[in-house]
């Protein structure tokens, strides 16, 4: 079935209420650290208090004999067992030709910890408790190196790893650099910025947590484990660290309390817990205190930028060139090398028709947390850094923000980018129209007037975003270094009474799949979405699954559905002919009945499930038995969600503080299954955005590499008042290369909110000659920009 | 130390040890793993639970501290035949929860809110729910759902 027949069933479009919320509201929730196994055992881990430090020495003695202690490892135990480090899942091949480096990533530290929260040792014992004091008496005897945690001072910086003696992980570009160059020669104007993407913490409220169980009867191990790929992290674990046959390992991920990236890679603790549990022949668990978390966690973003703009007299864009600094942290995490790559530079050309683009990234190692994927992941620093220099190249050209946008708008699809893309459907002009009047831009100057009245600065911001969703094809992401497949795997179970369950590959934590899934099943099927039951998080009961991530699940996983759909439909067809007697080619299906074309003749389709299972008049000889299909499907191409957003602020320019007053968001999903499960994304996504421009901010001690925001009392987290009520709104171009249409939702919010809240900054403060502020526009940094603008 | 309360409405006696905290009796002890843990400085309001009708943070309350009294976590807000209260359907008509990990914390304070401030407006609310951290919804639909949560307990 093709997307234009499919946004026409019935269900499609409905804000149906989630199947999910009974059991999260009532407390029957079943997340990874409710799970309590029989004879478990408590694991915590020793970390290094130290940003760099050569291990001199371990002594266990003390705490082996503290209470309640059943085993201690730490690296020189796993090198005993000869276990592999944890892999990267995404080569990077340098400009030279030269693969990138790869340092070894043991998953408990061997001769040397290189960031503060990096793991010494696991303490397994009966209780939290006991395991907590014995840890304090494992004695580790470190010597201090010095520490490196800024991308700008990395290359002068003490080696983290012997591999890489600069620091330096690679060097990657993509564009033409000569061609780039030669429209800055003709350029009328040039547009330069210079600009840092500030560290984030995910923070999902449930912190991650793992039960490691081996069950020596069967030589076999269950991982409960909040994650959001629990086949990738299963086939991670098994074939590249523990070395352990996959039909041996059972991943469940329960319920997940969200996720936004951090909760996809595979952690040194989930191993730990899986490793240990067969030494000690125990079932362990291990949760993460938020102290923890924030040391431990992938983090996310940490650029720092050069870019210019070339344009011709009326601002149209020649030309885009750009130099990034990315941060890595202290080893590669399992995307992370993909995120300020493949995932950012190629979204560079935006929404506009910059003929030439080209961009350079220099990946570095520091003595911080590995940074990979979160909640957009490259596309977000993609969009603050192009958001952010058109706006300042409008005010240069003096051009209002919407008409240097509109100047350069892309409107003739599909369009091949010059930076590998190709988008394949949009309509940005609609968008930026939609947005305005939502926005009610035309009533902007007198809200301005209002604010001033009050002592207030009021600004407003512009943003106008493209991202790729639906990673990807899989032969495609293989070329350009992906060590895995991207496709995603569905599995159609229809029952003997016509029920239905489907297993998915897809995971949800927190996106409602439960819901949504069904309600494209049903659909499909001419059901209530009540007899569709979705199953995820678990390769006991999932054929296989690469998870949910980049926005993804519903365009690789619906689609993968959709595919294994096609097939119940095609078999049900057949059985429906030789029940009507008819010739297969004659049958019609729908509203959930089939069909004989141009007769009156009709069964429903619970009769044709039955008969599956009860094959009495049946066509034995040509046809299994049964109802029931799978399907894998692989992406033709990314996805392209675009959209404008437009943010209005005050500013007090006494105290620096800024307060978002009015946020409009328009976006392009595409076909749209559940609105309201839709724009509960997006409000999401936005507080996150904007979380980033105004308060949040991982910050390390640039001498002692110590985390300084450590805690929600350090680290600034989006509160209920913090934030405003939305203005959404959709404009509508179907995906032409899934059959659902659907472009993906999950991460727009955050990718798209960022520049629009500190180019409506930057606005409100124009009058008092602030050019420039780098996220979190806090008060003090606000203040602080006035204060220099006056000197 | 054996302390003796009532949990949900029935009597209850938790034998733990006396730096038991509020939260670790009822999610190992009781088994409700409806009240989450989400931070450890008593910041993310995830262990909302409410005491003596009170909400309070159960991760910086001791057991000890709670002997005699009434605590009611989010397993005990439904009818016996399982009918949500009027604050957790508002959640659901509202899709005010994602993840559902903040929910159980954030449907205790946003009931105990609407008691308190029966006619509370959106700036209201806002600012009562500061100490609850949700990461999903970004509280658009947490704030419509308290103010139909509010009108249901009318």
């Amino acid at each position: 079935m093709g997307a234009i027949d499919f946004a026409k069933l019935p269900h499609i479009g409905e804000p149906l209420r989630r199947k999910e919320d009974y059991r999260f509201l009532t407390g029957a929730g079943q997340y990874t650290d409710d799970i309590q196994l029989q004879g478990m055992k408590h694991a915590v881990f020793v970390r290094s208090p130290h940003a760099h430090a050569a291990i001199r020495s371990i002594n266990k003695t003390a705490a082996l004999a503290a209470p309640g202690v059943v085993g201690i490892f730490d690296g020189q135990d796993v090198a005993n067992d000869k276990v592999a480090g944890l892999p990267c899942g995404w080569l990077i091949t340098s400009t030279d030709g030269q693969p990138m480096k790869e340092p070894p990533h043991p998953f408990l530290a061997q001769g040397k910890v290189r960031y503060v929260g990096d793991h010494v040792a696991i303490v397994v014992a009966d209780t939290v408790e006991n395991a907590k004091n014995a840890a304090e008496l494992v004695e580790v005897d470190y010597e201090p190196l010095p520490a490196v945690v800024d991308v700008r001072d990395a290359p002068k910086g003490t080696a983290l790893h012997d591999v890489a003696p600069d620091n330096h992980c690679y060097k990657w570009a993509i564009g033409d650099k000569a061609a780039v160059d030669a429209t800055f020669a003709k350029a009328a104007h040039v547009t330069k910025i210079d600009l840092v993407n500030n560290r984030l913490a995910p923070n999902p409220i449930e912190p991650r947590a793992a039960i490691g169980s081996y069950n020596r009867a069967n030589d076999e191990y269950t991982l409960y484990v909040a994650n959001q790929n629990p086949h990738v992290e299963r086939l991670l674990m098994t074939a590249f660290v523990l070395g352990l046959p996959e039909h041996k390992v059972r991943v469940i991920a329960p319920d997940v309390g969200g996720g936004f990236g951090a909760k996809i890679f595979l952690y040194a603790e989930d191993v730990a817990v899986t490793w240990a549990s067969k030494k000690l022949n125990t079932a362990i668990k291990w949760t993460c205190e938020r102290g923890e978390a924030f040391l431990c966690d992938a983090h996310g973003r940490d650029h720092v930028t050069h870019a210019e703009m070339a344009m011709d007299k009326d601002g149209k864009f020649l030309g885009f060139r750009v130099h990034t600094d990315a941060n890595l942290g202290a080893y590669l995490s399992t995307f992370s090398t993909a995120v300020p790559t493949i995932l950012y530079a190629t979204l560079l050309a935006g929404q506009y028709t910059t003929p030439q683009v080209y961009v350079e990234v220099d990946a570095w190692f520091t003595n911080t947390s590995p940074v990979d994927a979160y909640r957009g992941a490259g596309r977000p620093e993609a969009t603050y850094l192009l958001e952010r220099i058109v706006s300042r190249a409008a005010w240069e050209m003096n051009l209002s923000q919407d008409e240097i946008r509109r100047r350069n708008f892309i409107t003739q699809f599909p369009y091949q980018t010059p930076v590998a893309l190709q988008y394949d459907t949009g309509d940005f002009h609609a968008c930026m129209n939609k947005a305005t009047e939502l926005a009610d831009v035309a009533g902007f100057a007198k809200r301005r007037e209002a604010s001033k009245a009050k002592g207030l600065l009021r600004g407003i911001g512009y943003s106008s975003y493209i991202e790729a969703c639906g990673l990807a094809p899989s032969n495609l992401a293989g070329a350009l270094g992906a060590r895995a497949g991207l496709f995603e795997c569905g599995e159609v179970r229809v029952h003997p009474t016509g029920s239905v369950t489907v297993f998915t590959g897809s995971h949800s934590h927190g996106q409602g799949h439960e819901t949504t899934f069904a309600q494209v099943v049903a659909s499909r099927l001419g059901l209530d979405p009540s007899q569709v039951d979705i199953v995820h998080g678990d390769t006991g009961r999932v054929p296989f699954g690469m998870g949910t991530y980049g926005s993804r699940s519903i365009s690789v996983g619906g689609a993968a559905i959709m595919r294994a759909l096609d097939k119940i439909e095609a078999k049900a067809k057949k059985i429906a002919a030789h029940l009507m007697e008819a010739s297969d080619a004659d049958i019609e299906f729908a509203n959930g009945e089939f069909s004989v074309k141009g007769t009156d003749k009709k069964i429903p389709f619970g009769q044709v499930a039955l008969t599956a299972y009860v094959p009495h008049n049946y066509p034995l000889d040509k046809l299994e038995p049964g109802l029931n299909e799978t399907a894998f499907y692989d992406p033709t191409n990314f996805t392209f969600p675009g959209g404008t957003y437009i943010c209005e602020v005050e500013v007090n320019p006494q105290t620096g503080e800024t307060r978002v007053d009015r946020f409009t968001a328009v976006d392009d999903f595409g076909t749209i299954i559940n609105p309201m499960i839709v724009e509960g994304q997006v409000h999401g996504g936005l507080v996150q955005g904007i979380g980033q421009a105004l308060l949040e901010h991982c910050v390390y001690d640039r001498e002692t590499g110590q985390l300084v925001t450590g805690s929600f009392m350090d680290y600034a987290m989006p509160r209920a008042d913090d934030v405003p009520s939305f203005t959404l709104g959709h404009v509508c171009t179907p995906c032409t290369t899934n059959p659902l249409g659907t472009k993906g939702c999950g991460e727009a919010g955050a990718i798209g909110s960022p520049p629009a809240v500190i180019n409506a900054v930057l606005d409100a403060l124009a009058p008092l000659g602030v050019k420039d502020i780098d996220m979190p526009a806090t008060p003090s940094r606000v203040w602080q920009a006035i204060q220099s603008a006056k000197q | 130390m054996p302390v003796e309360l009532k949990v949900n409405g029935r009597a209850v006696t938790v034998d733990a040890a006396p730096n038991t905290l509020l939260v670790h009796a009822l999610r190992e002890h009781l088994r409700l793993t409806g009240t989450h843990v989400g931070c450890d400085t008593a910041q993310c309001g995830a262990c909302t639970v409410h005491l003596d009708g009170k909400a309070i943070k159960s991760c910086n309350v001791l057991l000890a501290q709670v002997a005699g009294r009434e605590v009611t976590t989010i397993e005990g807000m439904a009818a016996a035949d399982g009918t949500m209260h009027p604050m957790q359907a508002a959640f659901k008509e509202c899709h005010g929860l994602q993840c559902g990990f903040c929910t159980p914390g954030m449907v205790m304070s946003a009931v105990d809110l609407c008691q308190r401030h029966p006619g509370a407006n959106e700036a209201q609310i806002r600012e009562q729910l500061e100490g609850n951290l949700c990461r999903c919804t970004g509280y658009h639909n947490i704030v419509k759902a308290v103010q139909q949560g509010a009108a249901g307990m009318k």
